[in-house]
Order: structure tokens, then sequence, then C-alpha cells
């Protein structure tokens, strides 16, 4: 390896600044005590505590919540149902709409996926609201998973799977006791990926919710419109330590079955 | 696996489930924007007709392709501004793409250099603000923008400025904006084609006697094109449809297509135009869709 560098060195420290200056900006203010953000009035927890009493804020913090895991655990499924059809199916037909279906949604225009699921739900008359959201979160997100679940299958040894076929297990079983183990890191982080994906979700939402059925995103979207506002920062910060925490739990996890692998992959 | 002739039910139902949801979900949501982009603005709930009736039968069948017209597609034609905010859009897209592009790629390039060690750790690093929510990350910028925010505190306290300067409502908030949330989008494919850069060629170039400049242009851009590609679709295809960031940062003259679309929608409550806008602007990404599309069917193929 050669000699790292002073311009790569540069170039890497003005990044990293770049990504977390604001962030970090935004974190300090959450606990500073007064209401204008130039002031520094000492440190404090007024913000929080107010947050604790905004009862319209933890009603939409429930909703994304719920709706995140709904929508992630149904994703999950479909996803990695439509990574199996990809990679083992063989050639069925429509497999190219298929997978014509499972990329676009990755880089189409959220307003585009987001108005044309309201255009549906109006068509059929299906009132809108929680399970509206969670419907259009999980068409979004499988998509992910699927591509994240289907990156690990083509890189995966099929003779193992062969080799119980061999035996006579049945498919679903082979899937069960031999590919599900060997996968289950992917699958769990686009689980992961999904949940993210759902509570980080404006624009989808906000074309198919309905009276009711306000989100966390929604509900600080409106408060945004509005002006900076101390109890957005302290939300904020909440949900950045949610995000890190998950983070962290979920690279010990992938190191631990990582270490596990080689025993797996020689049973 | 067996061959396709006798699949047995589970992989059958691995493939209908999925594909029966993407066509209830996805396909059959998009027919009926198709639709009502060609149907005609009416004062009812739902705001547009024909409504398709099943019930009618052939006659009904009749009346519907009947009454199917162009009146949308035409005004978007027509106005001047539809053709402008489209045009805004792609320009906003594609400056935005050209400066992540310059400042990601020493990140990137400096990423891949990194001793082994510390690699897994920085990703994560450049990874971590993905995840966090992105209205949470346009937001910080508004802390830091504002009036009297921290920018224009720095700026007064360095004597760079004599008065604060209005950032927010300006195109340059929406660049900022734009450049800020999608860097890792570009960081991450300019790192993986980097990353598979062999040491040994740049050695092989500075030995023959290539200046470091020249082997950077001949040897380490040419490489590492796959990864300036997919990171340039990945940003600009977004970037064209991008809703909240305009709406947030930018003034009321920074009408990007997704803005108007929202607008002609929700406040207009002109449902055909809005469709219209959605399927003349899906038409104008198919192209890049499906060149990145392919890039990465090409990429997955040969992982396998």
């Amino acid at each position: 390896m050669k000699r790292f560098g002073c311009t790569n060195l540069t170039a890497l420290a003005l990044g990293l600044a770049f990504l977390y200056l604001p962030i970090a900006v935004l974190v300090v203010n959450s606990f500073n005590d007064s209401r204008l953000v130039t002031v520094w009035a000492g440190a404090s927890l007024r913000w929080y505590r107010e947050l604790a009493n905004d009862a319209a804020m933890l009603d939409a913090a429930s909703v994304s919540f719920r709706v995140a895991f709904l929508s992630a655990t149904a994703a999950t499924i479909l996803g990695t149902l439509a990574a199996l059809a990809l990679t083992r199916g063989g050639r069925f037909r429509g497999r190219l709409l298929f997978s014509g279906m499972i990329y676009a949604p990755l880089v189409m225009p959220e307003v585009i996926t987001g108005l044309s699921l309201l255009l549906l739900f109006v068509a059929v008359e299906i009132d809108r609201g929680f399970w509206t959201i969670v419907i259009a979160h999980t068409t979004l997100t499988l998509c992910f998973v699927a591509v994240v679940v289907q990156s690990r299958l083509v890189t995966f040894d099929r003779s193992l799977e062969e080799a119980a076929l061999d035996l006579g297990c049945p498919p679903l079983r082979t899937f069960l006791a031999v590919t599900l183990p060997l996968i289950w890191p992917a699958v769990a982080s686009g689980w992961m990926l999904a949940f993210a994906l759902s509570l980080d979700d404006l624009v989808i939402a906000s074309f198919v919710s309905g009276p009711g059925a306000t989100t966390l995103p929604l509900r600080i979207y409106s408060e945004v419109r509005l002006g900076v506002k101390p109890e957005i920062n302290a939300v904020c910060t909440i949900l950045i330590a949610v995000v890190a925490l998950g983070l962290i739990a979920a690279s010990l996890l992938t190191k631990r079955s990582a270490s596990k692998a080689p025993l797996g992959a020689r049973m | 696996m067996k061959d396709a002739t006798h699949r047995d039910w589970t992989t059958r139902a691995a493939i209908f489930v999925p594909y029966a949801w993407l066509i209830a979900f996805l396909l059959l949501p998009f027919l009926i924007v198709l639709k009502i982009s060609l149907s005609q603005t009416a004062i009812a709930q739902p705001p547009y007709v024909p409504v398709f009736d099943p019930a009618a039968g052939w006659e009904g069948m009749k009346d519907f392709f009947a009454a199917l017209s162009l009146d949308s597609y035409l005004g978007l034609f027509a106005d001047q501004l539809y053709a402008w905010s489209y045009w805004k859009s792609i320009q906003v897209a594609a400056i935005s793409t050209a400066i992540l592009l310059l400042i990601a790629y020493p990140v990137a390039y400096a990423l891949a250099r990194a001793p082994r060690r510390w690699q897994g750790m920085l990703v994560l690093l450049v990874v971590l603000p993905f995840w966090t929510s992105f209205l949470i990350r346009v937001y910080a910028w508004i802390n830091i923008l504002q009036h009297d925010g921290l920018l224009n505190q720095v700026l007064l306290a360095l004597r760079i400025v004599d008065a604060p300067v209005s950032w927010l409502a300006t195109d340059h908030a929406v660049y900022l904006g734009i450049v800020y949330s999608y860097f890792p989008f570009m960081v991450l494919p300019l790192y993986a084609a980097l990353e598979k850069l062999d040491p040994a060629l740049l050695e092989a170039a500075a030995d023959l006697g290539c200046p470091p400049s020249r082997t950077f242009f001949a040897v380490t851009v040419p490489l590492s094109l796959p990864g300036i590609v997919a990171g340039c679709l990945l940003c600009f295809i977004p970037i064209v449809g991008e809703f909240v960031i305009p709406d947030l940062l930018g003034s009321s003259s920074t009408s990007m297509i997704g803005q108007v679309l929202w607008l002609e929608f929700f406040g207009n409550r002109d449902w055909p135009v809005a469709s219209a806008l959605a399927v003349v602007l899906l038409l104008i990404l198919v192209p890049p869709i499906l060149i990145y599309r392919q890039r990465e069917t090409r990429q997955l193929e040969r992982g396998r």
C-alpha cells in the first residue's frame, strides 16, 4: 500500500465535514435553551420536554413506526420471493416485465409512484389512510429488498441447494433449512433498509395518506414549512440517534454471522 | 433446480405472489395514470371524464374509447410554463450531477486509497447520513442558511459581508441541498469502481515516466468510467423529479416539474394535466433508466 498522501487526507476530511457539519449543528441546537438559533442560552432538555407533551407529534411518530414495521415485514417477504424468482425461477413467461417492475421504482421519481398509487386508490374507491400508506411503502421497498437479496443469491454456492434437492428434500424445506440460513444477513439488512426508507418517505405518503393518518415526515414537513422550530431539532436528533443505534446493532450482527458463515458453509 | 416445464408449486408461488403484487400496485396504477391523462377535466368527483365502467358492457367500452382525448397533452405543449419547468428540472439535475461528480470523485478516490483496515469504517461514515431521513438533512440546511443562521453569522464575524445575505429561497440553496442529499449516491459507485483499480497499473505508468496528472486522466479516469456513469445516472434520474428540496429551499420561481405536478394535482385539482405531466416526465426518464438497468443487469450476471 502506497503512502496515503496529504491531498487524499484533505479530500476525505472535507468530504466528511460537509456530510456531518449540518447534522452536528442541528444536534447541538436541539440542546440550546434559547428559542433563537443564534443565541446560546446554555444546555437544556427544554425542547425534549416540550416534545414529550406534543400529542400530535407523538401520534405521528407512532403511525410512522407502525407503518414502517408492517410495510418492511411485508416487503421483506415479497422482496425475498421476488429475488428467488429472478435467480432460481429460470425462464418464466413475463420475466422481462417482472425484472423491469423490480428495477423501475428504484430510480423512478417518487411523485410518479405517489400519484399513480393515489389514482389507483381513488379508482377502486379505497379510503385513504393508514393501510394505503402501508401498501404504498410495501410496493416501493420490496424492490429494494429484492435487489439486496438477489445480489446475495447470485454469489452463493448452489451446490448446497442441489445436494439437498438430490437427496429428496422438498423445495420448501430446502429453502427453509439450507437457503434461508445462508442468506439471512441479506434478508435482515433488506428489512432494515425497507424500515428506514418507509420511515423516511414524505412524497409518497403525502399522496396516499388520508385524514387521521399523519406520518412523522408529513408532520415535520408541515412544521418546517413555517420555519425553524427548536422542537423539530429535538425530533430530528432523536431520529438520528435511533438510526445510528440500529446501524451499530446491525453491523455487530453481521460481523457475528460473518464469523459463523464458514461453519455454515462446511455443513 | 429442475427445468422450467415441471416446477413445483412452491417455486410457482415464489414467482406468482410478488408478480401479482407488482402488477396490482405498480403496473395497474400506471395504466390508470395513462388513462386519466387521456381524459378531460371535469368538475366532479373524481374530477375527470370518462370514468371506465365495466358494467356498461360493450357500449360502455365504445363510449370510453370515443371520449379519450389528447387535450391535456396539447395543453402541455401550448403552455410555455410547462416546457420551461421540464427544461429547468433537466438543467438543475444536469448541473447538480456535474457538481456532485467533481466533489465526490476526490473523496471516493481518497476512500479507495485509504489503508485497508480503515476502509470499512470510512465507507460506513459516508453511508451513515443516507440512513437518516433526507427531510432531516434538508432541514439541517435551513438551520444554517436562514437569515440569522450559522452561515450569515460566520460571514459577518469574518467581515466578508456587511449585512446578512438571504440564502434561503434561492437557486443556490436548491443546488446545495441537492448536492448534499445525493452525495453518498455519487461517492459509492465511484468508490466501488476505484477500489477495483489495480495500483500496479499506476506504478507502471509512473515507472514509464508518465507524470501523475497524465496518469490520472489516461489510466484512472477511463478505468473508473463504469462508476462515473452509474453514479451520474443514479443522481440525475431522481433529481429531475425532485419535489421536496426545491419546495423547502427554493424560491417560488424555481418551479421544477415535481412541484408543478404537485400544484396541478392538489392546488388546481386538474388530474388529467397532472397525469399527462407524469407521463411526459417518465418518457423523458425512460432512456437513462434503461441505460442504468442494462448496466446493473450486466454487472449482476458478471458477478454470477
